[in-house]
């Protein structure tokens, strides 16, 4: 029996201005996976995931969750509700909030107003914060403003925001933009512990990050808002067309 | 985010609690303090109740809006429809109808007066009112992710539209001249001294309870939401918040606010006209809260009392060009001191700081090393 798909796009399209960013798009992405999106500037892989997420919603097209949720009905907070948190391509977190805030508006559970109000947290969900400080090694940080972190830590702060919201698909938009390779390395790691209890979709550029991520998993190659190959990194990295469309001639690997 | 008050803070609200309802009011029955005095600072307290209500807005959750003042003179019509009813044969014409009604030729009262005849009617219309119209105006802004220059726009027109509504004789609300010449208030003659300076305590106890209960709302975890609204409000939808009901929330509630303050204005300068609601009169309250440093609370309190106050002297010493010195102060301080006074003590605690660290390292520096500096 085949594991139950947790997202299929079929035949998505979307255009903005007379430009075709999503291009007749099918994605199949099962439970547990940690796919590896990649593909050149203007692929469409921010895109894609403004779908999913709600930012946008396609022209054409369909988006299943689970085979019976209809993600181009939700909005934003439905669909985050429905399991699917995002990190953004610039960190994006609350800048005059303390680490430790930013952990605690992230924490799963209740969203609604009048919940909000009358909150207070309780012992687990502090101790779960802490956990989380520990994970993404910001326990120093805990009370400092989230805006007057290093680049670097604000994209660990804005994982580990994922991590606190347990969603069950993360989707993360180059993880590794602006980090030194030692973090780099340690982001993969993290990304690599969280396999399995999540399923993860990650955007990258990095191919040594790629390359780390993705060992015995499927990469997924966009260009011009539609798949152009799937299959492990080597195999993508050695594909004629792969090469040919992040570098416009023949015979040169990719990047690296 | 903090869970208590601090000490300091709680002193200072207790003494200025000691202050308002209880020293200035004695030393006024004690004839220390004018009348005039009392009357003048019940006024600048009921404009500190609205400057906090803009800043719960504009400061908290980066919603500027242009339509406080809306709010504010529909809270003082409605208390003001109770007192015109209140006159009864005490008016110019000696009739039960309000004057003006008398002047345009009505005999009877209008049903939508009757039952303003009852002061706790009013009283849940002063709460009603604002709040059913910031709710369905909100409703439909927010759900329509109207945000930054066009929500101000907005709301600014909201309030433009009122005044002139109210402005026309045939919504039978006074019209331009408004409502007037009261004198009953629970009857009580609003007219002594003693009245006033109830209203007055009463206007001190309403700014206490506005401002202790809108900080217990920025330590909860809804303030923690409300100013990641305001910094990051793509982050709060993709964290799962609907960011356009706490917006709606917070608008409601300040419209409440403001029009609480109005109700409490209208008896003590003893006049509501259209022109209290005119889209100048808002943006002075936003005014008063940059000055007084948005995103604290105390701070458009201090705006809203320092700018009347140089109003009063203002407009009196220099009448023609007081609304220049309004606008030269505005863009002073958006220019020179972004946290308007509030932030004066920290950074006045800041240079301190440094100069003392800048002192000693120079002074640890030997002479000779200086010049030796300055030559190279």
């Amino acid at each position: 029996m085949r594991k139950p798909l947790l997202l299929a796009a079929e035949g998505l399209n979307k255009s903005f201005a007379g430009f075709h960013a999503i291009r007749n798009l099918n994605f199949y992405m099962e439970e547990g996976e940690l796919r590896t999106v990649i593909g050149p500037n203007g692929a469409g892989k921010s895109t894609f995931l403004d779908l999913i997420t709600g930012r946008t919603r396609p022209d054409s097209g369909t988006l299943f969750w689970k085979d019976e949720t209809d993600l181009t009905r939700l909005n934003e907070y439905q669909i985050f509700r429905a399991g699917i948190g995002r990190k953004f391509q610039t960190p994006t977190v609350y800048i005059d909030h303390t680490v430790f805030e930013n952990l605690l508006l992230s924490l799963e559970g209740a969203r609604g107003v009048w919940a909000n109000l009358f909150h207070r947290p309780t012992k687990t969900q502090i101790d779960r914060i802490h956990e989380i400080l520990g994970l993404i090694q910001l326990s120093a940080k805990a009370d400092t403003k989230a805006g007057a972190l290093a680049h670097g830590q604000k994209q660990w702060l804005e994982i580990g925001m994922l991590l606190a919201q347990n969603a069950k698909l993360l989707l993360v938009d180059e993880p590794a933009a602006g980090l030194t390779d030692e973090e780099t390395h340690r982001t993969g790691e993290l990304l690599l512990s969280l396999a399995g209890r999540h399923s993860i979709i990650v955007i990258e550029h990095d191919m040594v990050f790629v390359r780390q991520i993705s060992l015995g998993r499927k990469v997924t190659v966009l260009h011009q808002g539609s798949v152009l190959c799937e299959g492990s990194a080597d195999e993508v990295q050695n594909d004629e067309r792969v090469i040919e469309v992040y570098l416009g001639r023949k015979h040169v690997r990719p990047v690296n | 985010m903090r869970r208590n008050f601090s000490r300091s803070e709680l002193i200072a609200v207790g003494v200025i609690a000691l202050l308002g309802l209880i020293v200035l009011p004695a030393l006024n029955s004690a004839g220390l303090i004018s009348n005039f005095a009392i009357n003048l600072w019940g006024k600048y307290l009921c404009y500190a109740v609205l400057a906090i209500s803009v800043d719960l807005l504009w400061g908290y959750t980066g919603l500027l809006s242009l339509g406080q003042a809306l709010f504010f003179s529909l809270g003082g019509y409605m208390l003001g429809m109770h007192l015109m009813l209140m006159i009864g044969k005490l008016g110019q014409y000696k009739s039960d109808l309000p004057d003006f009604m008398v002047f345009l030729g009505y005999t009877s009262l209008p049903t939508f007066w009757q039952p303003f005849r009852s002061f706790l009617f009013a009283a849940l219309m002063i709460l009603a009112v604002p709040g059913l119209l910031s709710g369905v105006f909100g409703y439909l802004a927010f759900r329509s992710r109207i945000k930054g220059v066009y929500f101000s726009i907005l709301t600014q027109a909201l309030t433009y539209a009122g005044s002139l509504m109210f402005f026309r004789n045939d919504l039978l609300m006074g019209g331009n001249n408004g409502f007037t010449d009261f004198k009953l208030l629970l009857g009580l003659d609003l007219r002594t001294p003693g009245v006033q300076r109830g209203l007055f305590i009463a206007t001190v106890a309403l700014l206490l309870l506005v401002y202790l209960g809108c900080r217990w709302l920025t330590m909860t975890k809804f303030g923690l939401v409300q100013r990641a609204v305001r910094d990051s409000e793509t982050r709060v939808l993709f964290s799962g918040y609907a960011a356009a009901n706490y917006k709606l929330f917070i608008f409601v509630l300040a419209a409440i606010i403001a029009s609480l303050g109005g109700a409490l204005y209208v008896p003590q300068v003893g006049i509501i006209n259209p022109s209290e609601m005119t889209p100048d009169k808002s943006l002075e309250a936003v005014v008063w809260c940059a000055v007084g440093g948005r995103g604290t609370l105390f701070g458009p309190v201090l705006g809203a009392i320092s700018v009347n106050a140089l109003k009063s002297w203002a407009t009196r010493a220099y009448p023609d060009s007081w609304l220049i010195i309004l606008g030269g102060l505005f863009i002073l301080v958006v220019l020179f001191l972004p946290g308007g006074i509030a932030s004066v003590p920290g950074l006045l605690a800041r240079t301190m700081r440094r100069r003392k660290k800048s002192d000693e390292p120079i002074a640890a520096v030997p002479a000779t090393a200086v010049s030796a500096a300055t030559e190279a």
